[in-house]
Formats: C-alpha cells, structure tokens, sequence
C-alpha cells in the first residue's frame, strides 16, 4: 500500500470525532446560559392545560431566541445564527444533559415547517414568518393527513378553488398535532383534480383563524387530546400563500417529509441514551440487563450515525442514512419501552409521575407518524437498494 | 469533526478494493489461507499500516474491504503483532487448560489473553487434534492443551482486546455489506410469479432491514476508529473509547449474522447450497462472534458504563 501524502500520524486526512475549538467554545457559553436560565423556568404545567402548555414552550423558545440559541442553523436575516451543523449537535446534547425543555408544541414551526421555508419559500413567506417562530410567537401545525389519505398521501382530497386572487378551500383534514392551539398551518391541497395524484397538489401556509376552519380535537392512548380533525368549509385564503409553485406541492412536500423524517429526531434520540442512564440503576434481572445494554448500542450506534449524517451533508455528499433514522430509532425506542415495563413489571401499572411508562405509550406513535415504518421500508428499498416499485 | 470518509481514505478504500477484486477472487478466497497469501497481503501492506503512517480509521477501512472479500486467515492477530509473524490470538476461559486455536498448522505465533494479561507463545511449539469437519470451512481448528504454568503479564491485553474487538467488526461489518449486495441483486434476478421476488414486499422489508444494519453498524466502527485515534475523547464523555469499542462490536457483529442469515432467506434453495458463498459469510460471521467478546459480552460490558 502506498503511503499516505500526509504527515505521519496526523488525523488531518481521516475520519475524526474530535470537536473543533470553536464547538467546544460553544459548548462552553452554551453549558454557563442554560445554569443561569434552567433554573427560571416555571413548573412544567399540567398535561392537559393547553394553553398554559403553549405559553411554557413558546416562552422556552423565546429564551432561546433571546439567547442567541433559536434556529441555530437557520440563516442570520432571518433571525437566525447561521451555525455549522455541528455546533447544532453540541446545542442537542447540552440541552438534552441539561433536561432542558423540548421544542414542545411548536415542534412543527421549528423542525420542519421553517426549514421548509427556507428552502422553497419567498423572500416575503420568509420573513413574514421565520423570525416569529424563532421567536416563539408563531405556532404552527401539519395539515397533510385525511381520513382518507394516510400513507398515500397524495391521494388527498381536500380541495382549493381559485377565485380571484384566493384560493377557497373546502375539506377534512385529521391527526392535525396542536391544531387547536396553532397560529398557522403547513396544509397540502388539491389545486388540479383532472392531473394525475402526484401533480395536482400545492402546499399551503394557513392562518388557522381564518373563517370557515373548525378544529375538533381527538383523544390519544394517552387520554389527552393534541391532535385534531380540522373541517375547511369555504375558507378564503391568499393564493399569495402558496409555497412553490402551483400543482408543484408534492415536490415540496418531500422537502418537509426530509426534514420531519430526517433531522427531526435527533434531540429525542440523544434523550434515549439518557433514559437508558435513568432506567439501569432500577434493573435487577441478568436479562433485562444484557437487553438494556443492546438498546443502548442502538442508541448510540444512532447518535454515531447521525454524526455520519451531518458530515456527508456538509461535505455535499448525503448518503442513504438519513432516509434510515427515522426507521431505526422509531424501532429501537419501542423496543427500548417494552424493556421499561418489563423491568418496572408492576410498577408499569400507573403511568402518573412515571416517565418510563407514559413514554412506553407516547412512542407507539413512532412508528405510524411521519411514515409507518413498512413505508419507510419501501422507500429504503426502493430508493436506496432499487428494487422495484410499489403501486403509487 | 467528521465521520464521513475523506479523499485519502476514498483512495485507501477503492485501492484496497481493487486489489482485493483482482488477486483475492471467490476461486483464491475458497482455497483458503496460506503463506503464499498471507505474503500477498503483506506486500500490499496490509499488515504495517500503523508503522507506515496510517491511522486506526484507516485500518479499519481497510479490515471492512477484507470482510467484504471474506479473505481467511489470521489477520486481525498479525496486524496487531506487527512483525511479520503469522499470529493468532485465542483468549482463555479463567481456568481453562485448553483452547481451540484456528489456523494452528499457519501461526508463527499464538497470543493466549487470559484474564487482564496475555502471554506469547511460539506456535510451532503447540500441537493437538485438528477437526476435518470445521463449522467454517475457511477456518481450521485445533483443540489444544496450554503448556501448564503459562504466565500472562502485561497491560497490553486491554489495549488487544480494544483494539481486535474493533477490526474485527471492521471485517464483519464488510461482510454485511457483501451479505446485503449479493441478496439484493439475487432478488432483483430471480423471477417467481412472474415476477422478481424483489417486488415482493416481504423480501424487500428484509432486504431493506439488512441496509439499515450496515449503514448504523458502518457509522458505530467507522466511530470506534476514530477513538482508537484519539482516546483522550474518553475524558469528555464517560467510557467514551471503551463504550465506542463495545457498540461497534455489538452493532456490526450482530449485523453480520443477521444479514447472514437473512441473505440465506431471501435466496431460498440456493442459499442452502455449498456452491453459493452467502454460507461461508454466514459461518464467518459466527466465527468472529467468538473474537473479543461477543454480542452477549459487550452488552454487558456497556451496561457496567452507562
Ligand atoms: C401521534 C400522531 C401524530 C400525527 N400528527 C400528524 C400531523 O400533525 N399532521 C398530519 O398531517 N398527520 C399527522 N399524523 C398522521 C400520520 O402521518 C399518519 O397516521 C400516517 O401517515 C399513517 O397513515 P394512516 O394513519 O392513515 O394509516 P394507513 O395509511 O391506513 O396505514 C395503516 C397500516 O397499513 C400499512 N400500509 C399502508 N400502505 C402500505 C403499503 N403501501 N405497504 C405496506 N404497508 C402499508 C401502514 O404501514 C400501517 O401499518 C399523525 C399521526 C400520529 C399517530
């Protein structure tokens, strides 16, 4: 083998986890802000108290902003601090060590919304929105799904009419998460019923006080109720709304899937490998130890993964990772969460104040929303190995 | 930081292949190790990467390219030997008196880790009853008795056991990859109902959850490298290198046998066959399990460090 053009022993021109000086700089302010601004936070409220919920999540976020920490990687005229990707990951770890609070109710705005905004958005849609978010002023929601348009999505139904300079807008959406307390909706519609599927879709930004939108709220596993069945009769709004072209919506869907199913997981997933910290001192059984550590290789494993990620989008080169996260971690989790019950045994049979066990019902959702795992599969599979289509 | 493979190491990885592709064939690969190729892979280098400047990253590229060809032999024991020595490595249960050593008739040298200590013997010294009817056909194996009073010093053997655990998935890592290839072009070939069996969503799942081990199992050894490169990463994270060691282990090595047998799945009746290599990866891949610590070991060990 021919020796490298490279001095001796030098990582320069390999592989390296060793974080730059200026990620560990930010590690460092970032650790001293969250000591001083952890410990003003009020009490987490109740489950149920919705709009109390919001105010704690939107105040978080607005800390966050005035901090200098909000949107991280979103751009600087935006309101955002225009960070390497990697200083996104030292704020994912730090917060997570720290239990700071999780995006919370505003996970739409900030996790998939607003980068889709950034990508196919007007200059106007940007600033009339990005900075809110950031803020903590805007919340939105996710009006994709209908009662019948799930997986295929792109069969859905509701439809837009243009009148003038509005589009009018009659339909059901379902499954809308914090539709009830959201400001603003990220809402797929039916603009050409006569194109095939795929080509008759625009994505839409909806004010969701507008006249003719009534929001019923569903009960989950849980017994709580975020998310909603969202009815649209006549709903006039702005054809000044649309995001990316006419008919071209489903393109810009699958910038938002990229970044719901991609990015979107990476706090939830570094809060596991601290979960699994949390559960180790409870486990007596040699089994339920040995299974305990097997989680915790998938976790990390992930976390290593996401790493991976990070680097080849930085270098311009993504590989066949990011369509996987969503799949492998949402599996993990579960298995993760029946390990909980299993070591809590009868102590799994209240979930009040039991974070293992309301979490162990929360992720059951994990593998339906967002793209039910078997989708997720026939994506892989299709996309990454090119093996043969499904009906679409 | 960076966990994606730089242009040095793209040039390693394709060039190493290459040479894998045009000398170490599935006909070479089949007529097993010996010192004619055991010399082969020593010219290439493949053995002194670290005295030549390489990094563990590297060689950990470098193990995946030699798990992808499923090349035979002791090569994770000569490379941590580093003399030019055909070495294997066996560890011994505490107070066993005898161990099944591979590729006995081969070794120079036989590194016995016992415990926290190792010992070196000269193999030409050891002898014992070797089996005509190995579970992997590419690796033969001798039951030996230790020479009595056997003294195992050293703190090296920590740094064995890191460092064997990591090429060691490196390779099973390379052979999940193989495993996943030849299955998906197998399905996407091979035509039932009219159809390839590739179409098939209950082949295609099993073939999707194959990629999906390779890419995590790539991105915790390709993470596990790049400790045994700067172990002082260990200060800022608890158990930073011995838990990267451990996942990588568990993530990999599991990967190998799952695909190994998921490969045999989705190829039916040929994938029972001599004929086709998915069962000499498969066995392989057991083999490697016994190889510094296997699944079971290393998710112990991680539970004891988190
Ligand atoms: C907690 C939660 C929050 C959600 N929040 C939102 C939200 O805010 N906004 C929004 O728009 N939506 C939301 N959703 C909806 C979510 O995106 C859908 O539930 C999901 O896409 C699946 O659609 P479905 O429920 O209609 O199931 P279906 O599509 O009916 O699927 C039922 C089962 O059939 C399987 N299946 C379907 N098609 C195939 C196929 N081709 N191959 C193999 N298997 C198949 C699925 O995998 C699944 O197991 C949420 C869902 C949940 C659970």
């Amino acid at each position: 083998m021919r020796r490298p053009a490279r001095v001796v022993g030098s990582l320069a021109a390999a592989m390296d986890l060793r974080p730059s000086d200026a990620d560990e700089a930010f590690r460092s302010r970032l650790r001293e802000w969250l000591a001083v601004e952890l410990p003003k936070l009020a009490p987490m409220p109740h489950r149920e108290a919705w709009p109390e919920r919001r105010r704690f999540d939107t105040d978080w976020q607005k800390r966050l902003f005035d901090g200098g920490y909000a949107g991280l990687h979103w751009p600087k005229e935006y309101g955002g601090q225009g960070a390497s990707p990697t200083e996104q990951l030292v704020f994912f770890e730090e917060t997570t060590r720290a239990r700071a609070p999780y995006v919370g109710v505003n996970f739409v705005g900030t996790l998939h919304a607003g980068p889709t905004l950034i990508e196919e958005g007007s200059d106007d849609q940007k600033r009339a929105h990005l900075p809110q978010i950031l803020r903590g002023d805007e919340v939105w929601c996710q009006g994709f799904s209908e009662p019948n348009a799930g997986s295929d999505l792109a069969s859905l139904r509701t439809r837009a009419e243009r009148d003038g300079d509005d589009y009018v807008l009659n339909g059901q959406k379902i499954w809308c998460s914090f539709g009830h307390i959201a400001d603003v909706g990220e809402f797929l519609v039916r603009t050409d019923p006569d194109a095939p599927k795929h080509r008759g879709i625009s994505w839409l930004i909806l004010p969701m006080n507008l006249p003719g939108i009534e929001i019923r709220p569903i009960k989950t596993v849980l017994g709580s109720r975020e998310f909603c069945e969202v009815f649209l009769t006549d709903v006039r709004v702005p054809v000044a709304n649309r995001v990316g072209a006419e008919n071209d919506g489903w393109r810009v869907t699958n910038v938002t899937l990229k970044y719901e199913r991609g990015t979107a997981f990476v706090s939830e997933l570094i809060d596991s490998l601290r979960l699994c910290a949390d559960v180790a001192p409870l486990v007596r059984d040699v089994a339920h130890r040995r299974e305990l550590g097997r989680c915790y290789a998938d976790f990390d494993a992930l976390w290593s993964l996401t790493k991976r990620n990070v680097s080849q989008a930085e270098r311009g080169t993504p590989g066949p990772g990011a369509m996987m996260i969503k799949l492998a971690y949402t599996e993990a989790r579960q298995r993760f969460g029946e390990l909980c019950l299993r070591v809590l045994d009868r102590d799994a049979l209240h979930i009040d104040g039991n974070e293992l066990v309301e979490e162990r019902l929360r992720t059951l959702a994990l593998t339906i929303a967002a793209g039910a795992s078997q989708i997720q599969r026939n994506i892989i599979s299709e996309r990454v190995l090119g093996l043969p289509r499904e009906p679409r | 930081m960076n966990l994606d493979l730089t242009d040095d190491q793209i040039a390693l990885r394709d060039g190493i292949r290459s040479l894998l592709a045009g000398r170490f064939g599935a006909d070479r690969i089949r007529a097993g190790f010996d010192r004619a190729l055991f010399a082969e892979l020593a010219e290439a280098g493949v053995f002194s990467l670290i005295a030549d400047g390489f990094t563990w990253s590297d060689a950990v590229i470098v193990f995946e390219q030699l798990g992808e060809a499923c090349v035979p032999g002791p090569l994770v024991g000569s490379f941590l030997v580093g003399d030019g020595r055909i070495t294997g490595v066996v560890e011994r249960a505490a107070g066993e008196s005898h161990v099944t050593v591979e590729h006995l008739d081969m070794l120079d040298a036989l590194v016995v880790i016992d415990g926290p200590g190792m010992a070196t013997l000269d193999a030409t010294t050891i002898s014992g009853p070797t089996s005509d009817w190995p579970l992997d056909p590419l690796t033969p194996v001798t039951r030996v008795a230790l020479p009595a009073g056997l003294e195992a010093s050293g703190a090296d053997a920590a740094e064995w056991m890191r460092r064997g655990a990591v090429l060691t998935a490196a390779f099973a890592l390379g052979m999940a990859q193989r495993l996943t290839e030849s299955s998906v072009a197998y399905a996407k070939e091979r035509n039932q109902f009219d159809r390839p069996i590739g179409s098939f969503q209950a082949i295609k799942h099993v073939l999707a959850d194959m990629a999906v081990r390779v890419e995590i199992g790539r991105a915790a050894v390709y993470a596990a490298g790049a400790y045994l490169d700067a172990p002082e990463l260990e200060s800022g994270e608890p158990g930073g290198l011995a838990r990267a060691v451990s996942v990588a282990k568990v993530m990999a090595g599991e990967a190998a046998v799952r695909n190994g047998k998921d490969a045999v799945q989705v190829h039916g009746g040929m994938g029972f066959t001599w004929e086709v290599d998915v069962h000499l990866y498969l066995k392989r891949a057991w083999v490697l399990e016994t190889h510094f610590g296997g699944v079971d070991a290393h998710c112990d060990a991680l539970v004891a460090l988190i």
